[in-house]
């Protein structure tokens, strides 16, 4: 019988109550009393030198309030890259400028040169036009190799070159070199990473306010993490001190990586909220969502895979080129390095395994954090080269997977990071019950029948998640700490808000963290309430993004929840006069062990609060307890998946037959929350598999700018509910948090695009067409027409 | 400006405005009825969906002077007369077919419009019918399970396939 409440349960959300109704409160449902209105005038071309900006025509023109450009940010500072890469020659990263509003030149189609400020939108347009803007086309740089050869165009003048960083991880050159010089066999292949929009339906927002009486900011904006604003922007940005700067991500309508980041538009809403004084605020259109949100993924890849004359693994070896478009977005850098080489390992004992990446920058949008952020890259690349290994060996995939996993815990990978729990074999075994794998030939004879080719695709796939382990994460050159924080604040009466540094903008913590602190004190969930996502209300905590909520925040409720419990019992034990040792908790009852004796949680709450029978000289009245939480490691979910699909040999159209992911992820709070988020992570990676693509021309302009042009996945292209199991019944706990929980928010979009490429490639392989040993993402049907077809 | 005058959610309203104000942007701004989303520019979304004389409307597709005379329902008049959650609001509860609630509205709406002209859809004219509601949270699995329950048909309990 499934819980019906506490952990392990899944009651209904109550957040759904007010998203139901239309009663939710997202940013662009505020409006603050007197705003104006912000229209921002974008880069049409990819690379331009600014000449000149003339303002004049536009300053009268009606309801104008005031007009920006670059030059009126000189006096600030520019967005900043929160992670430091060091290259392999031990030089730190280009950090090229990125101000507010482009200084000099414009780098790539969106990036903002100038703004007008109105008392309507309308009006704000209006004058937009008016304004001239005298901007000398450059040549563009595009592609990333390109980029890269000698003499190329500058993205940034300033910098020697287009490289970022040239970045080596994991084994030596020289002992990665003998593996593959002893090796039996090795697989090669190339294959891309395409840019991908993330897309959170709810378009980015920001609203600044600026009261004289305090000399105080505030801003209301699209964020997963308020408080790294309040910091990045406070402190590095615009120069306020964070006590004068508030920063408020009310509803947040999905996130996916791409609304961690500090955006221009923030800085300059707070910005020109003071300048105008006047209230200010911007509401992206999707239009400029395309152009400004930044992308995700772009990476293209060389594998190379060593396999002795067993077809044990030897090596790995990656040459990785990484897209960072025209500037450094917050954590950009951090992407294609520590968030991706150290995954390399994936879920094999690879003796040796070695990462090389560059960095580079191009005439794009920036490019970082996107559901997965590097894990998706790195599984990709070593699923398909070992699905394509199992090929020219005639081996089966699982087969060959099975024999090369790490079976014994904690593993040391080549790549940096310790495995502190798993069982890959048991999630192996999970999804080939639920798929029906001995049920394949008869499904796939009923498909040729029909004249479809059909294919099995398998992946396996581990991920480090929690985000992260300060002391490590400094180490390799994250310039923030990545612990979190939770206030559990008691009220009189029993009730209790608990104020948390995760930001829910999907995830369902208003219902789930509750689920946590009722079941730790034995009383009703409906007494407590969880507070987000108001810097002026939580404590300094970061945020939420790679799966970190529960591991890293909700470590910090439990140990403020255990402060809470130990202070109630003290009370309890004076109210009961017993020894606070002998004193119990269950079901909201504080008991002498042994006896009947007891006091109610409502009365021990009180009596901190109404202190007249109260220890006084031993501890403070009131019932409120902080606790910061550093993990002590990462957490490392991971998974079998796979699929079938049919491949339609004639228009080279795929569809996705049945679907089945076996997940690891420790101990699961609420099962209910941990299914939506996998099926929402599949969505992202069918979409990523088979349909989107960021696609830039020559020229650097945008060709996917609209939902007309890029493809997002709808309901009809996604598995149907009879062929479709989401599992997590397979779960071994994390050793060093206290939940036991690993996160499950990226799973599903690191798992599933090289499970359908994989089962693509063995569709076509089935229906004679073994020379197509790899098609790029999207797998569209007329690439896969091409494949077929030998074009 | 021009004075348009509907009915929304069962109240008649009059206001004063501009030609090429949208519906969407009218119930929005004008009425503050914000449970209408807008999630893009070109159509396609459907977070903007309302009804108009019960027919469901992208109402960023529409001006508002177009609505005059019209009778108009947004989410926030979707719920029980009680204040309780309706037939299709309480499935997209009990099913867990929202996350982050942006897409919600519209898929609510898109959802009753459906239901009105099919009581008892299909999983596939479900999916079919969703052609211009997109949600990037949920995968839609437990939209179609919602909408399904909704209209009295049998799926799988949450959490527990
Ligand atoms: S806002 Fe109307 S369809 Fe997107
Ligand atoms: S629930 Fe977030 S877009 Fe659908």
């Amino acid at each position: 019988m499934p819980k019906d409440h506490g952990i392990g349960a899944s009651p209904k959300r109550r957040e759904d109550v007010r998203f139901l109704t239309g009663a939710g409160n997202y940013t662009d449902d505020i409006n603050v009393h007197g705003q104006a209105y912000v229209h921002f005038l974008r880069s049409d071309l990819a690379h331009g030198k600014i000449n000149s900006i003339d303002t004049s025509a536009a300053e009268g023109m009606p309801g104008v309030v005031k007009i920006f450009t670059g030059a009126d940010f000189e006096g600030v500072g520019g967005l900043p890259c929160g992670w430091q890469v060091t290259d392999k020659n031990g030089e730190p990263m280009k950090e090229p400028a990125h101000p507010v509003l482009a200084q000099g030149k414009v780098r790539h189609v969106g990036d903002p040169y100038a703004a007008v400020v109105a008392d309507t939108l309308e009006e704000a347009r209006n004058a937009a036009e008016a304004i001239v803007a005298d901007i000398e086309e450059l040549d563009p740089v595009v592609d990333m190799a390109a980029a890269l050869e000698a003499g190329a165009t500058k993205v940034h003048d300033d910098l020697s070159d287009n490289l970022c960083y040239d970045w080596q991880f994991g084994t030596d050159t020289e002992t990665t070199d003998a593996a593959f010089a002893k090796a039996a066999h090795v697989t090669k292949l190339e294959l891309v990473n395409q840019r991908l929009v993330a897309n959170p339906m709810e378009p980015r927002v920001a609203v600044g306010d600026y009261s004289r009486a305090g000399d105080e900011h505030t801003l209301y904006t699209t964020s997963q993490n308020p408080h790294v604003i309040r910091l990045l922007m406070g402190a590095f940005v615009l120069g306020i001190p964070e006590h004068k700067l508030r920063v408020v991500a009310p509803d947040v309508g999905g996130g996916f990586g791409t609304k961690i980041f500090h955006y221009a538009e923030e800085a300059f809403c707070t910005f020109a909220a003071k300048a105008c004084n006047r209230p200010v605020k911007w509401t992206s259109t999707r239009s400029e969502a395309f152009m400004s949100d930044c992308h995700g993924r772009d990476h293209v890849t060389t594998i190379e895979l060593a396999l002795d004359a067993d077809n044990n693994f030897l090596a790995v070896r990656t040459d990785t080129k990484a897209n960072m478009g025209a500037y450094l977005s917050t954590f950009a850098s951090s992407v294609p390095t520590w968030l991706h080489g150290t995954l390399m390992a994936g879920n094999y004992k690879t003796p040796a395994v070695q990462v090389n990446v560059k960095a580079v920058f191009t005439n794009t949008v920036p490019v970082d954090a996107y559901r997965g952020a590097g894990r998706p890259e790195a599984t990709f690349q070593l699923e398909r080269v070992i699905d394509k290994a199992a090929r020219e060996l005639g081996v089966d995939p699982i087969a060959l997977r099975r024999q090369n996993f790490i079976t014994q815990f904690p593993y040391a990978t080549p790549v940096a990071v310790e495995y502190d729990t798993g069982d890959y074999e048991a999630t192996m075994a999970k999804m080939e019950e639920l798929m029906d794998i001995p049920g394949f030939a008869a499904r796939r004879a009923e498909s040729e029948k029909n004249g479809k080719l059909r294919g099995l695709g398998v992946n396996c796939f581990i991920e480090a998640c929690g985000i992260a382990p300060s002391n490590l994460v400094g180490q390799l050159g994250a310039r923030a700490g990545l612990y979190d924080a939770a206030t559990v604040r008691v009220n009189a009466t029993g009730s209790i808000s608990v104020m948390v540094g995760a930001h829910s903008h999907g995830q369902g913590h208003e219902t789930v963290f509750p689920q946590v602190v009722a079941e730790m004190l034995g009383i009703d969930e409906s007494m407590i309430d969880i507070v987000h996502g108001d810097t002026s209300k939580i404590p300094f905590g970061m945020g939420t993004y790679g799966s970190r909520s529960l591991a890293v925040c909700g470590s910090a409720m439990v140990r403020a929840t255990e402060k809470i419990i130990n202070k109630a019992k003290k009370i309890a034990g004076h109210l009961l006069e017993a020894s606070e040792s002998d004193i119990e908790l269950k079901d909201g009852q504080f008991t002498v062990a042994g006896t009947d004796k007891s006091v109610a949680w409502g009365d021990v709450t009180l009596a901190a609060y109404v202190p007249h029978n109260y220890p006084l000289e031993d501890i403070e009245p009131g019932l409120e307890e902080t606790a910061f939480y550093d993990p002590a490691n990462f957490t490392y979910p991971a998974g079998a998946y796979a699929c079938e699909v049919e491949v339609d040999p004639d228009t080279g159209a795929v569809s996705i037959e049945k679907f089945v992911s076996a997940d690891d992820f420790g101990n699961v709070v609420n099962p209910m929350i941990v299914e939506g988020q996998v099926h929402g992570g599949i969505a992202q990676g069918i979409g990523q598999a088979l349909l989107e693509n960021c696609a830039y021309d020559e020229n650097g302009q945008l060709l996917s700018a609209s939902y007309m042009d890029y493809a997002m996945p709808r309901a009809d292209d996604l598995p149907h509910m009879a062929n479709y199991v989401v599992d997590h019944s397979c779960q071994t706990p994390c050793t060093h948090n206290p939940l036991g929980v690993k996160g499950c928010g990226e799973a599903g979009a690191i798992g599933s695009p090289p499970t359908v490429v994989n089962a693509v490639i063995d569709a076509l392989h089935s229906g004679g067409h073994t020379h197509v040993s790899h098609i790029d993402m999207p797998v569209s049907p007329s690439r896969v027409w091409a494949a077929i077809n030998g074009q | 400006m021009t004075n348009v005058t509907m009915t929304v959610n069962g109240k008649s309203v009059t206001r004063e405005v501009k030609g090429n104000t949208l519906l969407s942007d009218f119930l929005r701004e004008d009425l503050r009825l914000t449970g209408t989303h807008v999630g893009c520019d070109t159509s396609q979304c459907g977070a903007c969906v309302v009804h108009v004389n019960g027919e469901a409307v992208k109402s960023c597709t529409m001006f508002a002077a177009e609505a005059d005379g019209a009778e108009v329902g947004t989410i926030e008049g979707q719920a029980n007369a009680d204040g309780s959650l309706n037939v299709i609001q309480q499935a997209f509860q009990d099913h867990h077919g929202l996350q982050c609630g942006f897409c919600t509205p519209g898929m609510v709406m898109s959802a009753a419009a459906l239901l009105k002209d099919n009581p008892k859809p299909s999983e596939a004219e479900i999916r079919d019918y969703l052609e211009g509601n997109i949600c990037r949270c949920t995968g839609y699995h437990n939209i179609v399970k919602a909408i399904m329950a909704a209209s009295g048909q049998d799926v799988p309990a949450v959490a527990a396939e």
